[in-house]
């Protein structure tokens, strides 16, 4: 059984011609693996990270979570798979501007209903856990570009998912920010959460075990089927 | 490649339990928190809301006040009292009421006083040398001593006519009178002259609303007027109060009692209908108020609106971003309604304080009794969170329905 699978995967937009961000989609990633999506802007990278998140539906094709068909699910039971198994990280961090650190992690568990003093002691575990136990009362203008992203994969990783989907999340840092933070997901990786990140770096792409290559909406390329 | 075992993927089927839930307490913390990132237009919008509610609230307490206060004004001038007078008008009459009217009148049981007052055909003025055509639009007018008492009106300076002692002709002036005769001070003796004949001021009325003709004359004793001003004086007008309960009653009656004859030539009104028609101009002046107010807050509402759908558009992100941690369509619309809302709040808040205060400050200013209606107050809020609720209602769902990024 397969962590995330596209099966036949079709994205359109509505207009003279229709846009077609995804035009026709085939992919499996299994457990545990890391997987490199590379491709040119407008290739329909994002699109693709969101359909394997349930962020966004298929226009046509299916899409799996643990071998579940997420197609006939309504959004509650949509975002209740999403909720549990999958966390994002983007490309703008998308940090609550005033917030501390623990709290901003904390509202990764926001929506689980669980009581405010559990998701603050849960946010600190997983801070202490990507190097910023010190850093903890800091608000997001205190914190430098790397620790900024690293305080988002916290917050992604607070309610421990089994997927981890980042959209280009080096692609505002520095090379030692981006060092760090793909250090962390290499740490990640290690202990078994499976990983896909969009990236434009090729080198940081290289590293990776495993290279998706997307053009016009296909997959032009992937290293696991390639060779 | 590996599969790694992954312990969450073995309690897959249990959905209910990991259900998207929000507690009640995270919804107003992640709304104030969403608004507090945005103080400024957060705070444009309360005020536009609650400059409406103020305004409304203002309106129907100012008016209330202004209202009690004519109102307080009537129970003390009573709405008994009743002014006869002769017909006036093409081929009516002679403008004088009968002789007998007077003793008439008396005799019905429903009235409690009645005064007779005989208007004399010279003018009033301040000296000998004015020439007579310039009479300053004042009357002289003769009265029996009982007038101020059945007018329920005061001196303001000095005494009232007394039907004893004032056997030679004395003046007491209306407040108006004394104001266009340039009469302020009664400490020196002082004169006007009725006709050629100077005549001494013994006093000067406090204003009778009810009795706007009496404050533009000068009244002196009927005896006194009779023998040494004019001697062929005929009743002009009466004044007559009547029992409570029967002043309707009595009005029908009243012009074929004094007339029997000519009954239709006997006008009879009540002055305090005046005040109390003034009330009710009041009220329709309001509901002109009311309805700028009315509109005020429709704008306020628009500017809310306005405010959260351009709040939608800008966060985008955000609302992608709540959406991959969990928050379903129905969480995101909670939030922007509850944004929506807690701007109502606080604007109906602001708003009801502020037009209390207006009408707290401005019934202290013209001295009115304060009145801040319970319905303005409940009706001003529950206006408010109603605006914020149909505000944020469309934004909300339309937060919901976006696609991430
Ligand atoms: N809501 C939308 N309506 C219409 N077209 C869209 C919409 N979203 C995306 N597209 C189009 O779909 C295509 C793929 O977009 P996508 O964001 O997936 O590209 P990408 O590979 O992530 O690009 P980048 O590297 O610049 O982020 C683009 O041509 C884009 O214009
Ligand atoms: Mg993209």
């Amino acid at each position: 059984m397969n962590a995330l699978e596209l099966r036949g995967v079709v994205k359109s937009y509505a207009g003279a011609p229709p846009v077609y961000a995804l035009a026709g989609v085939d992919l499996a990633i299994g457990h545990g693996e890391m997987v490199a999506v590379v491709g040119p802007s407008g290739s329909g990278k994002s699109t693709m990270l969101n359909m394997m998140g349930t962020l966004d539906r298929p226009t046509e094709g299916s899409v799996l979570v643990d071998g579940l068909d997420t197609t006939d699910l309504d959004d509650d039971a949509l975002t209740a798979v999403r909720g549990r198994r999958i966390g994002f990280v983007f490309q703008r961090f998308f940090l609550l501007a005033g917030v501390t650190t623990v709290d901003n992690v904390a509202n990764g568990l926001l929506y689980t209903g669980r009581p405010l003093a559990e998701r603050r002691a849960a946010a600190v575990r997983t801070l202490e856990r990507v190097g910023l136990g010190h850093r903890l009362t800091h608000r997001p203008n205190e914190l430098s570009g790397g620790e900024t992203q690293r305080v988002a994969v916290a917050r992604a990783l607070v309610h421990e998912p089994a997927v981890l989907l980042a959209d280009e999340p080096t692609g505002n840092l520095d090379s030692q920010s981006t060092a760090a933070v793909m250090g962390l997901f290499h740490e990640l990786h290690a202990a078994g959460t499976t990983i896909v990140v969009i990236t434009h770096d090729l080198t940081m792409a290289e590293r990776l075990p495993r290279r998706v290559r997307v053009l016009d909406g296909r997959i032009e390329a992937d290293s696991a089927v390639a060779g | 490649m590996t599969a790694v075992v992954d312990p969450a993927a073995t309690n897959r089927s249990s959905t209910s339990a990991d259900k998207s839930r929000l507690r009640p307490s995270d919804v107003i913390r992640v709304a104030v928190g969403g608004l507090r990132a945005r103080k400024l237009r957060a705070a444009l919008s309360v005020l536009g809301i609650s400059i409406g509610i103020a305004s409304l609230v203002g309106v129907l307490g100012l008016s209330e006040s202004s209202k009690s206060d004519l109102l307080d004004q009537l129970d003390v001038l009573g709405t008994n009292l009743l002014t006869v007078t002769p017909g006036e008008g093409f081929g009516v009459g002679d403008s004088t009421l009968p002789d007998t009217a007077v003793v008439m009148v008396r005799r019905l049981p429903t009235v409690e006083a009645v005064t007779a007052v005989a208007e004399l055909s010279s003018g009033v003025y301040r000296n000998d040398l004015i020439p007579e055509t310039e009479t300053g639009a004042l009357t002289v007018l003769a009265a029996e001593s009982g007038l101020l008492d059945t007018l329920g009106g005061s001196m303001a300076q000095g005494r009232s006519l007394d039907a004893h002692a004032d056997d030679y002709p004395v003046a007491v002036l209306g407040s108006v009178a004394a104001e266009r005769l340039g009469i302020e001070d009664l400490g020196q003796p002082q004169l006007v002259y009725v006709g050629s004949r100077p005549v001494e001021v013994v006093g000067v009325m406090v204003p009778l609303p009810l009795a706007e003709d009496i404050n533009r004359s000068v009244v002196v004793p009927r005896a006194a007027a009779d023998a040494y001003l004019q001697d062929d004086l005929e009743t002009t007008s009466m004044y007559l109060r009547t029992t409570e309960g029967a002043v309707l009653a009595t009005r029908d009656i009243l012009p074929a009692t004094v007339d029997p004859q000519n009954p239709e030539e006997v006008e009879v009104t009540r002055p305090s209908d005046v005040l109390e028609a003034q009330a009710a101009a009041e009220g329709a002046f309001t509901s002109l108020f009311l309805g700028l107010g009315l509109v005020a807050l429709v704008v306020g509402g628009i500017g809310i609106a306005n405010v959260m759908v351009m709040g939608v558009i800008e966060r985008r992100g955000e609302i992608g971003l709540r959406r991959s941690i969990g928050a379903t369509r129905r969480h995101i619309r909670l939030q922007f309604l509850t944004e929506s809302l807690v701007l109502g709040v606080i604007g109906g808040v602001l708003g009801v304080s502020l037009g209390a205060a207006v009408t707290a400050g401005y019934s202290a200013v013209e001295g009115w009794r304060i009145i801040v209606p319970l319905a303005a107050v409940v009706g001003g809020f529950v206006a408010a969170v109603a605006i914020g609720a149909v505000a944020g209602l469309y934004p909300a769902v339309r937060a919901s329905r976006l696609a991430p990024n």
